[in-house]
């Protein structure tokens, strides 16, 4: 790809989603940008000059969305869950026990894999909740994956990556190639279309649980503490935060407190009186 | 650490061979069928881990899962059914007859690395519950 073909495709990353991408990121964009191209029957560069012209907005939004999917997988990091389910979830249960409500945040959703394992979770291992008000918001800036997600269904590749074979068979259903996530599932899931670095709609609320996992490593540092900034005033008093393994608050936000558990670390929210974003920039 | 990859196909055992090694089994052993597994079993000392396919000539993965599974002396091994079969109520038997895990074919090295992670084995290297 041209050098002022891939600083455009750059641009235009940085101006709509808000990523900043490295300029020596050219082999990701004609990664993601190949299968595109290949639709229209043009090569990259041809696909970039076609996305530039007045009448490319339609291309232009699925070049934004093909380089904003993440990666994502059941269980991906599978500490981590271990940590929310040994330590996170039963002190959260505890804490919500009279209201029997809890809400959880999927910032970045991607096809559904992270809202599913948590549903799972919470299903499987705290029967408990079967009387509560539980609820998943999940969410994503592309439209495309979103409808993958509610759809829930998945390949076999995709069921056989980090997905317990024990949940495999008592949470979905076969269906011809690959399987689907029982409906019980995706009633307690709200899949909602955000874009982090705009406004957030309303039906965001207050949450007690958020991940946002490898998403804030794709903004630049003003980026990361305006959008930790108003994850934190979507966080109920002791809600937790739930960061990429690459991921941290520290020198971008100075709002939060950092707590080591046995399967990773989360954030709580710091004392709102003392809390104000740090003036330092650093490197998440 | 000591594996066993028990299949019928060469092919697939050098695969998963080749995988488990790249996680840092120091000795992988291979049977072709269920008979040989045995065999092998009873000559290895104590491995940690067995990849079996289900469907092999003298004697099926299942059938070398139960028998297993019925042996005090390898209680700490870890069993995973890598096969083509992939019916639920398959998946089922194989977990009631003692099964750890179960991954369908075809697969990657991602997925057998992340099943891995799934049963705790330890000094697996690689795998997606480790932190960048």
């Amino acid at each position: 790809m041209s050098p002022d073909r891939l600083r455009y495709v750059r641009d235009l990353l940085r101006e709509r989603a808000g990523i900043v991408l490295d300029a020596d990121k050219g082999y990701l964009v004609e990664a993601r940008l190949g299968p595109l191209a290949g639709e229209q029957g043009l090569d990259i560069d041809a696909f970039v000059d076609r996305m530039r012209a007045p009448l490319g907005t339609a291309l232009r939004d699925r070049c934004v969305e093909a380089l904003t999917t993440n990666e994502t997988s059941f269980f991906r990091d599978v500490a981590v869950y271990r940590m929310l389910e040994a330590e996170v979830l039963p002190r959260l249960l505890t804490a919500r026990a009279g209201a029997r409500r809890l809400r959880i945040w999927s910032a970045a959703c991607s096809t559904g894999q992270e809202p599913y394992t948590l549903a799972m979770i919470l299903e499987q291992r705290f029967p408990q909740l079967r009387d509560w008000s539980w609820e998943i918001l999940a969410t994503d800036l592309s439209r495309e994956v979103l409808a993958k997600a509610e759809a829930g269904f998945f390949t076999q590749l995709e069921v056989n990556r980090g997905l317990p074979a024990s949940l495999l068979v008592r949470c979905f259903a076969k269906e011809g190639n690959g399987w689907r996530i029982q409906d019980r599932f995706r009633r307690r899931i709200a899949f909602r279309q955000l874009n982090l670095t705009q406004p957030w709609p309303s039906h965001v609320g207050t949450m007690d649980l958020v991940l946002l996992r490898n998403v804030l490593i794709y903004f630049d540092v003003p980026t990361k503490r305006r959008i930790l900034e108003r994850v934190r005033g979507r966080m109920n008093d002791d809600a937790c935060l739930v960061l990429g393994g690459a991921e941290t608050t520290m020198n971008v936000h100075d709002g939060f407190e950092r707590e080591r558990l046995a399967g990773g670390t989360v954030y709580r929210r710091r004392d709102a009186a003392t809390a104000t974003a740090t003036r330092r920039v650093g490197v998440a | 650490m000591r594996a066993l990859v028990v299949d019928d196909s060469r092919t697939t055992r050098a695969i998963l061979r080749r995988i488990l090694e790249n996680v840092g089994f120091s000795e992988v052993h291979e049977a072709e069928d269920g008979v040989a597994a045995l065999d092998l079993l009873r000559a290895v000392a104590r491995p940690s881990l067995a990849l079996v396919d289900w469907n092999m000539p003298e004697m099926n993965g299942y059938d070398l899962v139960k028998i297993i599974r019925m042996r005090r002396d390898f209680d700490d091994l870890k069993l995973m059914m890598v096969t083509t079969e992939s019916e639920a109520e398959r998946i089922v038997a194989a977990l009631e007859a003692g099964a750890d895990e179960y991954v369908m074919k075809p697969f990657t090295e991602p997925i057998i690395r992340d099943k891995l992670a799934l049963l705790g084995l330890p000094a697996i290297r690689g795998s997606s519950s480790e932190a960048p």
